[in-house]
């Protein structure tokens, strides 16, 4: 091999080398540091993972909501018309959480099946709904189209209340 | 009438940009000049017919011609005069407009300052330009058309602009972020023309090195504006959330960097040659897979972008054309683009190779993170997200290790260096990095946490280095300074810029380590201490705005006992659309800044309150500003402009 050729081998290993170890923390890190999205159905029926960091999303329930006197811990119900969880979190809620509203809750189960958030999200527009509970809502049967779902949707929270 | 004016002038540019993407192609292949004399005419009307176009729409916002669907959606007739028109950028239509404008805009500076090209050269370059434009002002045209009418059911109002746009940053960062993003399409055009010609000189490069400059000036006071806004805007004191729209267009910047510093070895040294013509696509393509993330609604939800793909499909299609397109003529052509010369294991060339791997791998690790919870979605394997730790974890080490080969790149001379020279001239500064890093960390806090302290003692090593090297290039001149200040501008942008990094990772080491956050119920009368200051809650009273209501507190704020500053954080109810607003107030200090925010409103006249104080946040942003300078006085140097001086000196 000429030297040349050889300093172009050193360098095209180091190259493939670097790549391969990016790769593979890459794929390390992912693993490590994604977070599942669960329905209210699927936590009820025991799917989630307690004390794993997943998120949860779904409609806040109509008259769920207390606050605490002296601090900000919150609690709440969401629901995705076919089950419902509760959740708790202490801190400022996103301007546009309210009773009715998507939202989606990054936290975990603990063993009492209470969701412990640690960030809650409600995006900046209200006629947004989280993707993920929106196709939660879907499976659970209510589309949040069309004048049917919009019965139905009355129907499950008359249930509730 | 005017708006249709607009699109009747939309329509034309598409057919100038037709024209300009085929005339002049076809004339540098058979060498025919009269046919590349076509380039630079339909070049400069392309851009006149898309600034009709923009005044056309400008004109329909500011006097609330609300039959247009467009305006009748983003704005409102209770806007100022200058959010009606920051509005044209306000929605997807608008801003693929403003898209199109700006790439019709950097052609026009190609088309006007290509006087020393070759004249092959420059019928290519606009032509492949004409080709992007072909692309995109169709794209507006069929799927996104800003002038469509809502004549049989005019509305009275509009739906008013989305309040968290109704700011000074928003009618700044996105022209100033598409034209970092569009003008990579400059860089592009200059690629594929140099792969159609097989000609790689150090002239190509001395063309292509000011404008890919000039646009990663551009993008970097854009995504530093971005940031910025979303810190004070968003209402919380996040500045960066490794969010997806963040990441589009990050990837750019990212690419974009190793190219900068892969052109300067192409004009220094000829080499790198077919690495930086690869670089050029790559950094186009991300900047339209990054158009492609925020304007095809991919990122609200796979499936919604599944049931109406048109808008997506469309760029999805565009974005194959050019990147399949560009690399088959990459794997064709490359082989013809040889580099001239060698160099040795210990030089800058070495370094700078290294400094475009970490680049390369730092931009695939955040396009892994941002592709990845899509690529699940669509395959209907559940829907995960990928939040900020993943992207800490590699980042972070990554752009460290980077930092530290900073600090022996800058030192290294071209070609081949004596590795025995290089250890003589690092060796004290590391040791002086060393040390001044953990006294600058013990001084600041005396907890030391680990990664600041590093970024600290890497932050003195980079300095060092730019000082030593600066001393280096006059320790033999007699008289120093002037020497010094003789330096070509392109020099002293390398330390600028340089500069600029070390005082972001600064800025981002210690808040990202040492801010501290507090969210508490505070009744009126209320005090809370953080850190030296101590927070008075006094109350919240009713406010009204031109087009909102709400509530205005006050917070005062003591610093070691003494009066710091009064502050007012605000609540706001914008009624056209009902949505509620954080407005924080900030007191912004070159060492720190003091942040607070209304949450909501609890019982008793109290209130959620968010406290933050944030040590060196202005550095972050300040480091890019110094970045943008030094990207933009490098197009500035003397040697890009000798083709011309020569050119009139024999005229």
């Amino acid at each position: 091999m000429t030297p040349k050729r050889k300093k172009r081998l050193v360098l095209v290993l180091f190259v493939v080398f670097g790549a391969a170890i990016a790769v593979g923390l890459a794929l390390f890190a992912l693993n490590q540091n994604i977070s599942l999205f669960f329905s209210p159905k699927q936590i009820m029926n025991g799917e989630a993972p307690v004390e794993t960091r997943i998120r949860a999303g779904g409609m806040v329930v109509e008259g769920s909501v207390k606050r605490a006197d002296n601090s900000l811990k919150t609690e709440f119900a969401i629901t995705d018309y076919a089950e419902q969880v509760t959740v708790v979190f202490e801190g400022i809620l996103p301007d546009l959480f309210r009773e009715g509203q998507g939202i989606v809750a990054q936290g975990s189960l603990d063993k009492q099946g209470v969701f412990q958030a640690v960030e809650v999200l409600a995006k900046h527009d209200e006629k947004y709904m989280p993707p993920e509970v929106a196709d939660a809502l879907e499976k659970s049967g209510v589309s949040k189209t069309n004048e049917q779902s919009e019965s139905s949707k009355d129907a499950s929270t008359g249930a509730y209340q | 009438m005017i708006p249709e004016i607009g699109e009747y002038s939309l329509i034309l540019a598409l057919v100038l940009s037709v024209f300009l993407a085929f005339i002049p192609m076809v004339g540098a292949a058979r060498g025919d000049v009269f046919l590349m004399s076509f380039a630079r005419p339909l070049a400069k009307s392309l851009f006149l017919f898309l600034l009709i176009s923009m005044i056309c729409l400008g004109y329909a916002f500011a006097t609330d011609d609300f039959s247009v669907r467009y305006v009748a959606g983003n704005s409102n007739s209770a806007l100022p005069i200058y959010f009606k028109l920051s509005a044209i950028w306000g929605g997807h239509e608008g801003s693929l407009l403003l898209w199109v404008f700006i790439l019709s805009g950097w052609i026009f500076a190609v088309a006007v300052k290509s006087d020393g090209l070759p004249m092959d050269m420059m019928a290519r370059v606009l032509s492949v330009l004409g080709m992007v434009g072909v692309g995109f002002i169709s794209f507006t045209l069929i799927t996104s058309s800003p002038f469509e009418r809502l004549l049989l059911n005019t509305p009275a109002e509009g739906a008013d602009l989305n309040p968290l746009l109704q700011d000074i940053g928003l009618i700044i960062h996105p022209p100033l972020l598409y034209m970092g993003y569009v003008g990579f399409s400059v860089a592009f055009a200059f690629a594929i023309a140099a792969l159609l010609s097989g000609k790689l000189d150090v002239a190509w490069s001395r063309w292509t090195r000011p404008w890919t400059n000039v646009s990663w000036a551009f993008l970097t006071i854009g995504i530093t504006l971005g940031s910025w806004w979303a810190y004070y805007e968003l209402g919380w004191g996040g500045w960066w959330f490794w969010d997806p729209v963040e990441n589009a267009s990050f990837m750019p910047w990212l690419m974009g960097t190793a190219l900068v510093h892969s052109l300067a070895v192409t004009e220094k040294r000829g080499l790198f040659k077919s690495w930086t013509l690869l670089l050029a696509i790559f950094t186009f393509s991300l900047s339209l897979l990054g158009t492609f993330l925020v304007r095809s609604g991919v990122l609200t939800s796979v499936h919604s972008f599944a049931a109406d793909p048109e808008r997506g499909l469309y760029i999805l299609v565009l974005l194959a054309i050019t990147v399949g397109g560009s690399l088959l003529l990459y794997a064709i052509k490359a082989y013809d683009v040889k580099s001239e010369s060698d160099f040795d294991l210990c030089s800058r060339e070495t370094l700078l190779l290294v400094n475009n791997v970490l680049l390369v791998i730092m931009c695939s690790m955040v396009l892994i993170g941002t592709l990845y919870p899509l690529v699940v979605d669509a395959m209907d394997a559940g829907k995960i997200s990928v939040g900020p730790p993943y992207f800490n974890a590699l980042f972070v080490p990554f752009s460290l290790i980077l930092v530290f080969f900073m600090g022996i790149g800058i030192l290294l001379r071209w070609k081949k260096s004596s590795p025995q020279r290089m250890f003589k001239q690092l060796l004290p500064s590391l040791v002086l990095a060393v040390i001044c890093g953990i006294a600058a960390a013990y001084i600041f806090n005396n907890e030391m946490a680990f990664k600041a302290t590093l970024a600290l003692v890497l932050s003195f090593w980079v300095i060092f280095s730019l000082l030593t090297d600066a001393y280096s290039k006059v320790s033999n001149k007699k008289d120093k300074l002037s020497s010094l200040s003789k330096l070509p501008k392109s020099y002293w942008a390398m330390q600028i810029a340089h500069l600029g990094v070390v005082v972001s990772l600064v800025g981002v080491a210690l808040v990202a380590t040492y801010s501290e956050e507090r969210d508490i119920r505070m009744v009126p009368g209320d005090t809370v201490t953080l850190g030296d200051y101590k927070f008075e809650f006094k109350g919240a009273k009713a406010l009204v705005g031109p087009n909102y209501k709400g509530d205005v507190g006050t917070i005062v704020v003591y610093k070691n006992q003494q009066f710091f500053a009064e502050m007012h954080p605000e609540k706001r109810l914008y009624l056209a659309r009902g949505s509620m607003m954080t407005e924080a107030d900030i007191n912004a200090g070159v060492f720190a800044d003091i942040f607070v925010a209304l949450g909501e409103p609890l019982n008793d006249g109290a209130w959620a309150v968010r406290l933050q104080y944030k040590p060196f946040m202005r550095w972050v942003w300040f480091g890019g500003v110094l970045m943008m300078i030094a990207g933009l006085l490098t197009a500035f140097d003397r040697r890009y402009r000798i083709k011309k001086t020569l050119k009139t000196t024999f005229a």
